[in-house]
């Protein structure tokens, strides 16, 4: 067994663990957290399978740019929690 | 007593334009959200808020009553109990059925590592005489803007549906602020964090910045001859952008990046894109010469049409991702 090949297992088994763990995660931000890390996995695992074109994308837009849109929508719901807890509580103070 | 007063001739026509005109003043305020068309159309008898508390008032005490009696808490514990039951039981089959279906379909791919033969004679076609049909090294770059190119145009109508309707979703003009006097892009940024004191930010995205950027464009322009290409090198610098963004206020982005120039940017290259393919197609099928040099392979400006296309689908690849973080963060693209 080569060493690329032991690093490949190493990867997929890592890849299998973070699909699992989104799920079972309590929190959104965990969760979100450990998609952006199956995304990272996945792209160095593009650049093993020797498509570099993929890696850039996924490196790009699985790791980052959904990344941060997730966590803008999780700042966005909790804001609309907040606001609703202040109507429930009485007029906000500022 | 104009109200009764006998008609004229010549307010007739006058009349007619006054109704013109209110029928397009009424449309400019259906289109604004001002006015409702169904206003005297349909309507309800209920007058809002009446007896609201006592309503609710009643409801939570009967709601208490009956959880407090012995036989409704029963009921509902063995609802709950074979409502999970069934749940569960359900999960259970569907996963076993997606799963049996998935390993069904996989026993019919080729083995890991080894050769399709049902669908080798294309890629043969595209490895062999890639580099000589379209002009590119970068075989997959052929792929996608050459052979393909018909689904990368619709990749990038689908990008430019997306920022279209997350625009409709989550946009903040005047109309719809929450206040009157809130200035989302003030108060957002300045009520729970102030941006200017961000100094790890800033020093880190002064580095980063410029060298994202430069990524960006690398990857871009080299689409034909290395990794990369028109989506990816528009990803980085639509990151680049958000860094900046985040890194130093929406007030500098504003300078430059309005929802004007992108809309611009956005329809330019969407148009270019489908004109310049159109071309393509239409002497392709017509077995017409189309006069457009492919350039020596590995040079930059090689490969005919895949460079500029590339910066085209590049564009609005970077426009859209700036846009959804712009519209996420704040329900606006630029300053306006």
């Amino acid at each position: 067994m080569s060493l690329e090949t032991i690093l490949r297992i190493i990867l997929l088994v890592l890849l299998i663990v973070c699909a699992i763990g989104v799920n079972l995660t309590k929190t959104l931000l965990q969760a979100v957290i450990i998609f952006m890390a199956y995304s990272s996995i996945m792209c160095i695992l593009w650049v093993l399978m020797e498509s570099p074109d993929l890696a850039i994308t996924e490196a790009a837009v699985g790791a980052g740019i959904s990344g941060v849109l997730f966590l803008l929508t999780l700042r966005k719901i909790r804001e609309e929690d907040n606001k609703d807890a202040d109507q429930m509580s009485g007029p906000k103070k500022r | 007593m104009s109200k009764y007063a006998p008609q004229t001739g010549g307010n007739k026509p006058k009349q007619k334009i006054s109704g013109l005109q209110s029928a397009k003043e009424r449309f400019v305020k259906w289109l604004n959200g001002d006015f409702d068309s169904a206003v005297h159309i349909m309507e309800t008898d209920e007058t809002p808020y009446s007896n609201r508390k006592e309503i609710k008032e009643s409801v939570a005490g009967i709601k208490s009553d009956l959880s407090s009696r012995d036989d409704v808490k029963r009921l509902i514990e063995r609802e709950r109990k074979s409502y999970y039951r069934l749940y569960s039981v359900v999960a259970i089959i569907s996963a076993v059925l997606l799963i049996g279906v998935l390993l069904f379909v996989i026993s019919y791919l080729p083995r890991y590592g080894k050769e399709n033969p049902e669908t080798t004679a294309v890629v043969a076609r595209y490895i062999t005489k890639g580099v000589e049909e379209t002009g590119a090294v970068n075989v997959v770059a052929g792929m996608i803007l050459d052979y393909r190119a018909f689904d990368t145009l619709g990749e990038s109508h689908v990008l430019f549906t997306a920022l279209v309707c997350v625009m409709i979703l989550l946009r903040m003009d005047k109309k719809n602020r929450r206040t009157q006097f809130e200035d989302y892009y003030t108060t957002d940024l300045m009520q729970f964090h102030d941006i200017s004191k961000e100094s790890i930010m800033r020093c880190v995205g002064m580095i980063l910045i410029p060298s994202i950027f430069l990524y960006g464009i690398y990857v871009l322009l080299n689409g034909q001859n290395g990794p990369g290409g028109g989506f990816s090198g528009g990803a980085v610098m639509g990151g680049g952008l958000i860094i900046f963004a985040s890194a130093f206020g929406f007030g500098v982005t504003d300078r430059f990046f309005t929802r004007r120039l992108s809309n611009v940017i956005t329809f330019v290259s969407l148009a270019f894109y489908s004109f310049a393919k159109g071309y393509v197609f239409f002497t392709g099928a017509n077995g017409l010469d189309n006069h457009i040099p492919k350039g020596t392979p590995g040079a930059i400006l090689s490969g005919g049409m895949i460079l500029p296309l590339d910066i085209a689908v590049g564009l609005v690849v970077a426009c859209t991702m700036f846009g959804f973080y712009s519209l996420f963060r704040r329900g606006n693209i630029g300053g306006d």
